[in-house]
C-alpha cells in the first residue's frame, strides 16, 4: 500500500512539475511578438461568426472585425498568424469547422507564393495556439521544417527549455493568467510610417505557384463547397512583398474557373481612399488602424451586396458582447495614440 | 539514429517492451532484428558490409574450429600409432591450414576497412605527389563509410584471432554471430567487446529484472547528462576556437585544448554510458570502457583507463603478437648482442610500441593528424618510461613528497594537460597548423584576452559557462564517489524520496539545461566517425 501511495505521489509530482515548467518556459507573447497569441484567442470567442478570415499578416493587420460589426452588423473573426502558409490556413479552416460553419470565408492569397515550410518561428506562432485535433496533427506534419520534430509540438518544453536563460517577469505573471492582445484576431497598430521607396519585385525564375500551394487551394475550395460556404479570395493592399502580375493572372484564372469572388485591394486604392502616406505603420508592408478601417468598410459593403451575411445588430446578447469589444478596441486605440503623443 | 534523438528513445522503448514480452529463447533473434533495423535506418547499403564481415568471419571461425576438432579426433584415434614427431608435424600442418584461413578472414575484413576508410586518404597523398610533378590529380571515391565499421571490424577480427588461438570456441549459429557483430548499442562507438565476454549474457535472454532496468535507465540518463548538458554546450566554444585560427590563437589554443578535453570526455563516456545502460536494461553485460581516466597520474595509466577495450585490443592482437613473433625475437637477440642488455632488451618493445601507436592513430582516422597524434602518444609514453630513473632519483631526494595529495594532484593535472595538448592534433585542419597554433601559446599568448570579455564571443554566454562549470563539478564529484563503489549502488541504498529527488532532479537538469532541439545543432557523437 505504502509503495502504491509513493508511486501515485511521485507521478503527481512529475506531472505537475513538468506541466508548470512547460507553462513557465513557453513564450507568453504578451509584450513582444504578440502575433504568437492570435490563433488561440479564437477559442475564447463564441463560435457564432458569419465571416471568418484565414491568411497571414495581410488579414490580421489589414481587416478590422470591429468595423464590420459597427457599420454592418457582421460578426467576424480573423484566424491569421505571421507568414501563415496556405496549408496552415487550410487546417485552421478545418479546425474552425469543428466549432461553427460561417457563411463566408475570406482567404488572403499572398501565401500562394510558398510551396514549402519556411521558418520554425512562424510555424510555432501559427500552430501552437491551435486546439489539439487531427487538423492540428496534419498541420504540424505539413509545416515542419527539416530541423523540427513532432514531439516538440506535443511537449513544447522540449522546444522551449532553453528559455531558462531568457525568462522575464511576464513569464511568471502570465503563468496562468490570460491577456487578450487582438480584437477578434485583428492586431491593431495606430502609428504611421509612410510608404516611401517601395522596392520593386525581384525577377523570379518561375512565377507559377507551386503544386503544393495549388493542392491546398483546391482543398480550401472543396471544403468550402462541401460546407456551403461562400469563399472569397482577397489580396490585401500591402505594397510588399511584391505581388507580381503573373501571380495575379493565376489567381484571377483560378477564381474564374472555380467561380470564386476575388478582390484585389491593390487595385482599389481610389475606391477605398487608401493613402499610403498615412495608412500604413511600416512603410507599406501592413496597414495601420486608419488603413484597415478604410478597406474593411469597402469589404463590408461588398459583403452586404454580394453575400447573404446577416446584419445581427438586433441580437441583444451579441450586441452586448460587441459593446465590450468595441470599448476595448477604442481603449486600445486611445492608449496607443496617447503613448505616441507622449513619446 | 543519434543516441540522443527521439527516434532512438522510441526505438529502445519499443525493443524493451517486445524483448520482455516474447519468450526468452526469442529474445536474441529479436535483438538481431532490431540491430539490423538500426543499421538499415542509418543506410540500407551498410547492411551489405556488416553482413559480409559477419558471414565471412563466422565461416572462417567454423572452418578453423573444424580443423581443431579433426585434429583432436585424429590424434585420439591414432594415439598409439603416431610418434611424438608425427604428432608434432601433424599439429603443425593443421596450424598452417588454420593460419591460412585466419589470413583469409583478416585480409578480407581489414581489406574492406582499409579500402573504405583509407582510399581517399591515399588518393589525397598521391595527389600531393602528382601535384608536385604538375600531373592531373586523381578523383576521389564517393563511397559512404559504413557507420561504426572500425568498431565492428575490430570486434570480428578479435573474435577470429581468439578462435585461431583457441581462447574461444567458434560460434556455430551464423545468426548468433551476426548479433555479436551488430549488437546495436555498441555498434557505433564501441566498446570493442570480446566474444567470450559478451556472449555470456547476449544470448541468454535474461528474465525481467526491475533492478537491471532501473540501473540501466539511470546510466542512460547520466549519459544524456554528459552528452547534452556538457559536451554539446561546450562544443560551440570548441568549434569557434578551432575554426577561426586568425582570431583565436595564443591563450585561446590553451582554452580550446581544455574545452576539447572536457567535450571529448563528456561526449565519448556519455555515449558509452548510454550503450552500457541500454544493454543493462536488456540484462546484457557490456565491458566498461573507462575508469576515471582524468584521475590518471601518468600517460600509461591514462591509456589503461581511457577507451580500455581499444587499448586492450591493440595490446592483445598487435603488441604481443609482434613482440613474440619470430623476426622480433631474432631482432631482440641481435640487439642485445650488439647494443648491450640494457638497451637491447628495449628495442623490440620500442618497435612494437611504435607499430601499435601508429595503428592506433590510423584507426582513429584517415589523416596525418591522427598519425601524428598516435606517434606523439608513443613518444610521450616512451620518454616517460625512459625518465623513470630520473623520477626515482627525484623521489629519493624528496622522499616525503611521494604519496601526498598535492603530489598526486600535480601528477593528475600534468597528465590531463599533456593528453589535452596531444589532442590538439585532433582539432586543427592539418599537422603544420596544429604545430603553429600550439606554438602561439608560447610565442604570443596574450593572456589578458582571457579577461577582456573575449571568452564571451565564442558563442557561449555567462549562463553557458555556469552550466558547464556546475556540470563539471558534478562530474568530478561523481568520479570521486565512484572510487568507493558504483554511485548507483550507493544511491540505491538511500530511502525512496532522496533517490527520487536525485534521479528526477537529474532528469530535469537534462531536460532544461541540455543543448538539444531547434536552435542547437544536434551533434553526432565524436567517436561515431571512427
Amino acid at each position: 500500500m505504502k509503495n502504491k501511495i509513493r508511486i501515485v505521489v511521485s507521478a503527481l509530482i512529475i506531472t505537475v512539475s513538468l506541466f508548470m515548467l512547460q507553462r513557465l518556459f513557453m513564450p507568453k507573447y504578451v509584450s513582444d511578438v504578440v502575433e504568437g497569441r492570435l490563433i488561440e484567442e479564437y477559442y475564447k470567442d463564441e463560435p457564432e461568426h458569419d465571416v471568418v478570415f484565414i491568411g497571414d499578416c495581410e488579414v490580421y493587420e489589414n481587416f478590422s472585425p470591429a468595423v464590420l460589426w459597427q457599420d454592418y452588423g457582421i460578426n467576424s473573426f480573423i484566424r491569421g498568424s505571421a507568414q501563415q502558409l496556405i496549408w496552415q490556413s487550410y487546417y485552421l479552416l478545418e479546425d474552425t469547422l469543428r466549432y461553427e460553419k460561417p457563411e463566408v470565408v475570406i482567404f488572403n492569397v499572398l501565401s500562394m507564393q510558398y510551396n514549402e515550410p519556411q521558418k520554425e518561428a512562424y510555424n510555432r506562432m501559427s500552430i501552437e495556439g491551435m486546439a489539439w485535433s487531427m487538423a492540428k496533427v496534419r498541420n504540424i506534419e505539413a509545416s515542419m521544417t527539416s530541423k523540427e520534430q513532432f514531439m516538440d509540438y506535443v511537449f513544447p518544453i522540449l522546444r522551449y527549455h532553453a528559455r531558462w536563460n531568457d525568462l522575464k517577469a511576464e513569464d511568471l505573471t502570465y503563468l496562468f493568467r490570460d491577456k487578450t492582445v487582438s480584437h477578434n484576431g485583428y492586431y491593431m497598430r495606430v502609428d504611421v510610417k509612410p510608404a516611401e521607396n517601395v522596392p520593386e519585385g525581384k525577377l523570379l525564375a518561375d512565377y507559377r505557384f507551386g503544386d503544393t500551394a495549388y493542392a491546398y487551394l483546391d482543398k480550401i475550395t472543396a471544403l468550402c463547397k462541401e460546407n456551403g460556404i461562400h469563399l472569397i479570395f482577397v489580396k490585401a493592399p500591402s505594397l510588399y512583398p511584391y505581388w507580381y502580375p503573373e501571380w495575379e493572372e493565376q489567381i484571377e484564372e483560378y477564381a474564374s474557373v472555380h467561380d470564386i469572388d476575388y478582390i484585389n485591394f491593390l487595385e482599389l486604392s481610389e475606391q477605398t481612399q487608401l493613402d499610403y502616406s498615412k495608412d500604413t505603420y511600416d512603410g507599406g508592408l501592413h496597414l495601420n488602424l486608419s488603413g484597415a478601417e478604410k478597406i474593411t468598410r469597402y469589404l463590408g459593403e461588398y459583403l452586404k451586396t454580394h453575400t447573404s451575411v446577416p446584419d445581427r445588430r438586433d441580437e441583444p446578447a451579441l450586441s452586448a458582447k460587441w459593446a465590450d469589444k468595441i470599448a476595448a478596441y477604442n481603449a486600445d486605440r486611445d492608449g496607443q495614440l496617447e503613448r505616441i503623443t507622449d513619446s | 539514429m543519434l543516441f540522443t534523438s527521439y527516434g532512438f528513445i522510441g526505438f529502445v522503448f519499443l525493443l524493451l517492451v517486445l524483448y520482455y514480452a516474447v519468450p526468452q529463447k526469442m529474445r536474441w533473434p529479436l535483438l538481431l532484428l532490431f540491430s539490423y533495423a538500426f543499421y538499415y535506418l542509418a543506410d540500407p547499403i551498410y547492411l551489405v558490409y556488416i553482413t559480409i564481415t559477419s558471414i565471412s568471419v563466422w565461416a572462417c571461425g567454423v572452418w578453423i574450429e573444424r580443423f581443431r576438432q579433426e585434429q583432436t579426433e585424429y590424434l585420439s584415434l591414432h594415439k598409439e600409432e603416431l610418434s611424438r614427431e608425427d604428432k608434432k608435424n601433424y599439429k603443425a600442418s593443421v596450424k598452417k591450414k588454420q593460419w591460412r584461413i585466419l589470413l583469409i578472414a583478416l585480409f578480407l575484413n581489414l581489406g574492406i576497412l582499409a579500402v573504405l576508410k583509407y582510399t581517399n586518404f591515399m588518393i589525397s597523398n598521391i595527389n600531393g605527389i602528382l601535384d608536385s610533378f604538375g600531373k592531373e590529380p586523381l578523383g576521389f571515391w564517393t563511397i559512404a563509410l559504413p557507420m561504426g565499421i572500425s568498431f565492428y571490424t575490430f570486434q570480428a577480427v578479435g573474435y577470429i584471432i581468439d578462435v585461431y588461438r583457441g581462447t574461444t570456441g567458434a560460434e556455430r549459429n551464423p545468426f548468433r554471430f551476426m548479433l555479436f557483430v551488430s549488437f546495436f548499442p555498441q555498434l557505433v562507438q564501441g566498446p570493442i567487446s570480446r566474444f567470450g565476454d559478451l556472449s555470456k549474457t547476449l544470448y541468454a535472454g535474461a528474465p525481467f529484472d526491475k533492478k537491471n532496468l532501473a540501473f540501466g535507465l539511470q546510466r542512460i540518463l547520466w549519459g544524456f547528462f554528459k552528452k547534452l548538458v556538457i559536451a554539446d554546450r561546450i562544443l560551440v566554444g570548441v568549434n569557434a576556437i578551432i575554426q577561426d585560427t586568425d582570431t583565436y590563437y595564443g591563450i585561446y589554443v590553451f582554452v580550446g585544448m581544455l574545452f576539447y578535453a572536457l567535450e571529448l570526455y563528456a561526449d565519448f563516456t556519455g555515449g558509452i554510458d548510454i550503450t552500457i545502460g541500454v544493454a543493462e536494461c536488456l540484462g546484457i553485460s557490456v565491458t566498461e570502457n573507462f575508469r576515471r581516466p582524468y584521475f590518471s597520474k601518468n600517460i600509461k595509466e591514462y591509456w589503461n583507463r581511457w577507451h580500455i577495450t581499444m587499448g586492450s585490443w591493440f595490446t592483445d592482437y598487435i603488441f604481443y603478437p609482434i613482440t613474440v613473433c619470430g623476426p622480433m625475437l631474432k631482432l631482440s637477440k641481435a640487439s642485445r648482442k650488439y647494443l648491450g642488455e640494457k638497451i637491447g632488451k628495449r628495442v623490440p618493445i620500442y618497435l612494437s610500441g611504435f607499430v601499435v601507436w601508429l595503428a592506433t592513430g590510423i584507426w582513429h582516422g584517415a589523416s596525418w593528424n591522427f598519425v601524428a597524434w598516435g606517434l606523439a602518444n608513443y613518444v610521450v609514453i616512451m620518454a616517460s618510461q625512459e625518465c623513470e630513473p630520473l623520477y626515482a632519483r627525484f623521489h629519493r631526494a624528496f622522499p616525503r613528497l611521494k604519496g601526498t595529495r598535492m603530489h598526486d594532484l600535480v601528477q593528475v593535472i600534468r597528465t590531463v594537460l599533456l593528453m589535452s595538448l596531444l589532442r590538439t592534433f585532433d582539432c586543427y585542419r592539418d599537422v603544420p597548423l596544429t604545430f603553429r597554433m600550439v606554438g602561439t601559446m608560447f610565442t604570443d599568448p596574450q593572456i589578458d584576452r582571457l579577461f577582456d570579455g573575449s571568452l564571451l564571443q565564442l558563442g557561449l554566454g555567462v549562463s553557458d559557462y555556469a552550466v558547464v562549470l556546475i556540470g563539471l563539478l558534478l562530474l568530478v564529484s561523481v568520479s570521486l564517489f565512484q572510487r568507493r563503489e558504483s554511485v548507483r549502488v550507493q544511491i540505491a541504498r538511500l530511502s525512496y524520496w532522496p533517490r527520487f529527488c536525485i534521479w528526477y532532479g537529474l532528469f530535469l537538469i537534462v531536460l532544461i539545461f541540455g543543448a538539444y532541439g531547434v536552435g542547437y545543432d544536434a551533434s553526432q557523437f565524436i567517436y561515431n566517425q571512427f
